[in-house]
């Protein structure tokens, strides 16, 4: 049941135009940075109002809705935007990737290929990859436009000297389609190589910030790095322990007051849904403590 | 011969007040010319002139271009003078802070440049940022330290390492040993000729230390109110002012 005190999603119609202008731009331009309006949400910023804006103004009374935060789709964050959207616009919602047509995320990319059919909308809190090092919002924007991009080198060559190798293991820089180069969100580096030449749309909004991006699909996708330190999409050496998984992105979480530790999927979807074809990891070998 | 820099008449205003009027003179390959003056003489709007932070209001800045030749700067697209900004041109600020990153390893100072036009291998960009800091005498096991760690002086070489490290054409200097303690000075002035001489550095050093273009010019221009009063050899200018004011500078430098 919509809530009738709002419009469809929450936004006026006059501002999803504006923000649909900015998201076509978006798509138009793959990777440049496109100001918008950004609008005041029953939310406080950090808890994806860029994301939200976006999700608001694309979505359709017959779409499919799931949010995930770090992988995950019952978080707080998670479950409150979900909630916020089948209030305000009686949507359907899911937590199978594959039955959701629009995918809001925080800091992952779902485990399972997104279709032509799905658009992946992306929290961001810092659109702006060389903030780290400059600062001027006036410099950087120069810096875009005349493809001076040699500053990003600076923070992975600054990661090799202090570390001894590229530590940045989230936010990785990425170049798209040989122009812009663009932040993907603190999704971790392993998600950088689903980027490029995915199906789906991919729609970057970052609410305080007030910047709308975007990958239209099938872009070029390339991560920064040096000839002699390559990048790489690493995760943890482990296999999930509930799921057996090799090839998810795996989070450590702690399983018992002793302090036992257990990897595991990230993207709960997936894991459930391998366990669901009868699939088992390590843990149910060595404990029936996991549930 | 070619001249490296022809300025032609560069005059900057602002508003009522002259910031330069009508500078012209010629800069050849290996060359160093010094600019002396007071503060609100009009060296340092000269400077940023030609330099390309400021636009004048009349006038041709000319570069011989390693492509195209002879070309007016003023007239290039921004890209094209921002590229050339990165590579053939450098400029060494009075402040190091100004020309420095400070939450930025000394190596990563250096080795800026060299990704900008675009270096890709750290072994490589290393290996010459180590070779650039003991070329300007700082400890190449400094080089993952920040610039925040450093002396005055050891920031200054560290802004000309990272100036120099692309083997630049032209080098542009703002007060170069400017706030530096005496002793510290005649250390960088020493480094500075050292490398004037090594690299056959052409360069255009604005300052009112006469101690500097004495060591490191060998051509002087005298502004005044924003004109040049006086342009010749630096010995002959400094040895034999003729204008009034050249004159006042030179007995003012040498009670001090
Ligand atoms: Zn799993």
């Amino acid at each position: 049941m919509t809530d009738q005190a709002y419009n469809f999603a929450y936004l006026d119609e006059q501002t999803k135009r504006m923000i649909r202008r900015a998201i076509l731009k978006g798509l138009a331009i793959p990777g440049y940075q496109v100001p918008f309006a950004s609008r005041e949400m029953p939310m406080p910023y950090g808890w994806g109002t860029g994301g939200v804006q976006v999700s608001a103004a694309i979505l359709t009374p017959d779409d499919t809705f799931k949010v995930i935060d770090q992988g995950a789709d019952d978080t707080t964050n998670a479950v409150s935007i979900r909630s916020f959207f089948e209030r305000t616009a009686g949507v359907a919602t899911t937590t199978a990737t594959s039955a959701a047509s629009v995918i809001q995320t925080r800091h992952r990319i779902p485990e399972e290929p997104l279709t032509e059919d799905q658009i992946l909308v992306y929290q961001v809190p810092i659109p702006e990859p060389l903030r780290f090092l400059e600062p001027r919002e006036s410099e950087t924007r120069k810096m875009h436009s005349l493809e001076e991009y040699g500053l990003m080198h600076v923070k992975l060559y600054e990661d090799i000297s202090r570390h001894g190798h590229i530590a940045t293991s989230y936010a990785y820089p990425v170049k798209v389609e040989e122009r812009y180069v663009m932040d993907p969100s603190p999704i971790p580096k392993f998600d950088n190589p689903k980027l490029g030449d995915m199906a789906a749309i991919q729609l970057f909004g970052a609410g305080r910030e007030q910047r709308i991006y975007a990958l239209p699909p099938y872009t070029q996708v390339v991560s920064l790095d040096f000839e002699d330190h390559p990048f790489e999409a690493t995760k943890a050496d482990q296999v999930c322990g509930l799921c057996g998984a090799t090839d998810s992105y795996l989070d450590e979480v702690i399983v018992d007051d002793a302090g036992g530790r257990l990897f595991c999927c990230s993207d709960t979807d997936y894991c459930t849904a391998r366990r669901a074809q009868g699939h088992q990891g390590p843990a149910f070998l060595d404990s029936e403590a996991v549930a | 011969m070619t001249p490296l820099l022809s300025v032609n008449g560069v005059t900057k205003r602002y508003g009522a007040h002259i910031g330069c009027a009508d500078v012209s003179f010629e800069l050849y390959p290996g060359e160093v010319m010094g600019v002396v003056g007071e503060s609100g003489s009009g060296k340092s709007t000269l400077l940023n002139c030609m330099a390309g932070h400021l636009t004048p209001d009349a006038g041709q800045v000319i570069f011989d271009t390693r492509t195209d030749g002879p070309r007016d700067t003023l007239t290039m697209s921004e890209p094209e003078r921002r590229m050339l900004g990165r590579t053939d041109w450098a400029f060494v600020h009075q402040h190091a802070r100004d020309g420095l990153r400070m939450g930025v390893s000394a190596g990563g100072n250096v080795g800026e440049r060299l990704m900008a036009v675009g270096e890709r291998h750290y072994g490589d960009i290393r290996g010459k940022a180590t070779d650039w800091l003991e070329r300007v005498e700082i400890a190449s096991n400094r080089v993952d330290d920040r610039p925040t760690t450093f002396s005055g002086g050891m920031q200054q070489r560290l802004q000309i390492a990272r100036n120099l490290v692309t083997g630049p054409r032209l080098v542009f200097m703002d007060e170069p040993t400017g706030g530096l303690d005496v002793s510290v000075q005649a250390r960088l002035l020493d480094l500075l000729r050292g490398l004037v001489r090594d690299m056959g550095l052409s360069a255009i050093i604005v300052t009112h230390d006469l101690a500097v273009v004495r060591l490191l010019a060998d051509r002087l221009m005298v502004m005044k109110n924003g004109h040049v009063v006086e342009a010749g050899l630096t010995d002959q200018v400094l040895d034999d002012p003729q204008h009034a004011y050249s004159q006042l500078l030179v007995s003012s430098v040498l009670q001090v």
